[in-house]
C-alpha cells in the first residue's frame, strides 16, 4: 500500500501565533506530501519494500537497492521526519514527567538544554533538523543535514525541529533565532516523555 | 581586509514580477548581509584575514568557508540577472552551450532539472570546465565550483529564501521565471574571461 499523508491530529491554526496557520498548511499539503510522493514513486518497482514504514526504510538505508538509495533517503527520511514532527507539536504543556528528569542529568537543567539545542538549531547551516535523541540510554542533542534522520544512525528522536527555511519563513523570514524560539512553546512535553521512556 | 556588501547591479523592484521587493528586501539586505557580516567577524586573527573570497571558496573549511562562498555566490548570482534579461546567448558562449548540450533548448532543460532536483539548499551552475568545456553542475548549500577548479558562468540560488515569498513550494515556477531574467552578458563575459 503506497504511504499517504497523516493526518496532524489539531487544526492548522492550533499552534498560533507560534507557527501560523498558511505555514502549517503549506508545510503538510505541499511539502510533506511531495516528500511522500517521491518516495512512493521510487518504491513502484519494489514491492518487497512497499509494506516497511517510512522509519524502516531509512533505519536499514545500506539494505536499499543502490539506485533508489538517495531518493528513500532524501524522501523517506522527509516522510519520516515531518510525521515525527507533527507528533511533538501541542501549545501549552507543562514541562514535567520523566523527561523533566532526564533533561536535568544530561544536560544539568531545562535552560542549559534549551540553550545548547537552540545554538545547535540556528547554527545548522542549510537546510536541516536540530534533535533531542535517546542513544543507549542517555539524551543527546544532534543535527542533521536535510532530511536525514538519527534514526539512520541508531538513535531514538524525542524531539525534532524543522530548520529548513520553508518551516519558518512566511512568518520569521531570515530571522531563524525567533522560530526556534516559538518552538519552546509548542513542545508536546507529554508526548516527548512518552517517547523518551520507550526509548531509556 | 573587511568585505564590503557590494551593490545590487539593478533596482529592487526591477525584477518584479518575476522576483519581487519584498524577496530582494531580505535577500540581499538580511541574508547576503549577514554573510558578509559573518565572514568579517570569522577571519579576523585567521591566516584568511586578507585573503580574497575567491582564496577562501579554494581553501577555507567551516564556517569561513561558508559565508565567504556566500557572499561571492550572492553577489554572482545578482550579477547573473537583469530587468532586460532573458532571451539567448550570443557568439562563442551560444557555440559552446549548441556544442555541450546539443540546443540552446536542450541546454535550459537540463540546468532547469538541475535547479529543480538539487536537495535541499544550494546552487546550481552553468561551469567551464579547465579544457573549456561545459557542464551544469549543483553545489550544496554554500559550494562552489572555484573549489574544485571550474569557473562558473551562470547560476541559479535554489536556497529556499530565494524563492519562498514569491512562489512558497513551487521551485520549479520560479526556475521557470529565472530564464526571463538572466543576463547572458555577464554569462559571455565570464565564458570569455
Amino acid at each position: 500500500m503506497p504511504h499517504t499523508l497523516p493526518e496532524l491530529g489539531y487544526a492548522y491554526d492550533a499552534l498560533e501565533p507560534f507557527i501560523d496557520a498558511k505555514t502549517m498548511e503549506i508545510h503538510h499539503t505541499k511539502h510533506h506530501q511531495a516528500y511522500i510522493n517521491n518516495l512512493n514513486a521510487a518504491l513502484e518497482n519494489h514491492t518487497d519494500l512497499q509494506a516497511k514504514t517510512a522509519e524502516e526504510l531509512i533505519s536499514n538505508l545500506e539494505t536499499i537497492p543502490e539506485s533508489i538509495r538517495t531518493v528513500v533517503r532524501n524522501h523517506g527520511g522527509g516522510h519520516a521526519n515531518h510525521s515525527f514532527f507533527w507528533s511533538i507539536l501541542k501549545k501549552d504543556v507543562k514541562f514535567s514527567g520523566d523527561i523533566a528528569d532526564g533533561i536535568a542529568s544530561s544536560f544539568g537543567g531545562f535552560e542549559q538544554f534549551k540553550d545548547t539545542f537552540s545554538t545547535t538549531a540556528a547554527k545548522l547551516f542549510g537546510s536541516g533538523w536540530a534533535w533531542l535523541v535517546v542513544d543507549n540510554g542517555k539524551l543527546e542533542v544532534m543535527a542533521t543535514p536535510n532530511q536525514d534522520s538519527p534514526v539512520s544512525v541508531g538513535k531514538t528522536p524525542v524531539i525534532g525541529l524543522d530548520v529548513w527555511e520553508h518551516a519558518y519563513y512566511l512568518k520569521y523570514q531570515n530571522r531563524r533565532p525567533e522560530y526556534i524560539e516559538a518552538f519552546f512553546h509548542i513542545i508536546n512535553w507529554e508526548k516527548v516523555s512518552e517517547l523518551y521512556i520507550a526509548a531509556k | 581586509m573587511t568585505h564590503e556588501l557590494p551593490p545590487l547591479p539593478f533596482a529592487k523592484n526591477a525584477l518584479a514580477p518575476h522576483i519581487s521587493e519584498e524577496t530582494l528586501e531580505y535577500h540581499y539586505g538580511k541574508h547576503h548581509q549577514a554573510y558578509v557580516t559573518n565572514l568579517n567577524k570569522l577571519i579576523v586573527g585567521t591566516e584568511f584575514e586578507n585573503a580574497s573570497l575567491e582564496d577562501i571558496i579554494k581553501k577555507a573549511e567551516g564556517g569561513i568557508f561558508n559565508n565567504g562562498a556566500q557572499v561571492f555566490n550572492h553577489t554572482f548570482y545578482w550579477n547573473c540577472m537583469s530587468p532586460d534579461g532573458g532571451g539567448k546567448p550570443e557568439g562563442a558562449l551560444a557555440e559552446a552551450i549548441d556544442k555541450a548540450f546539443g540546443s540552446f533548448e536542450a541546454f535550459k532543460e537540463k540546468f532547469s532539472q538541475t535547479a529543480v532536483t538539487t536537495f535541499g539548499s544550494g546552487w546550481a551552475w552553468l561551469v567551464k570546465n579547465a579544457d573549456g568545456s561545459l557542464e551544469i553542475m549543483s553545489t550544496g548549500n554554500a559550494g562552489n565550483p572555484l573549489r574544485e577548479g571550474k569557473t562558473p558562468l551562470l547560476t541559479c540560488d535554489v536556497w529556499e529564501h530565494a524563492y519562498y515569498i514569491d512562489y512558497r513550494n513551487a521551485r520549479p515556477k520560479y526556475v521557470e521565471n529565472f530564464w526571463n531574467l538572466v543576463n547572458w552578458k555577464f554569462a559571455e563575459k565570464n565564458f570569455a574571461g
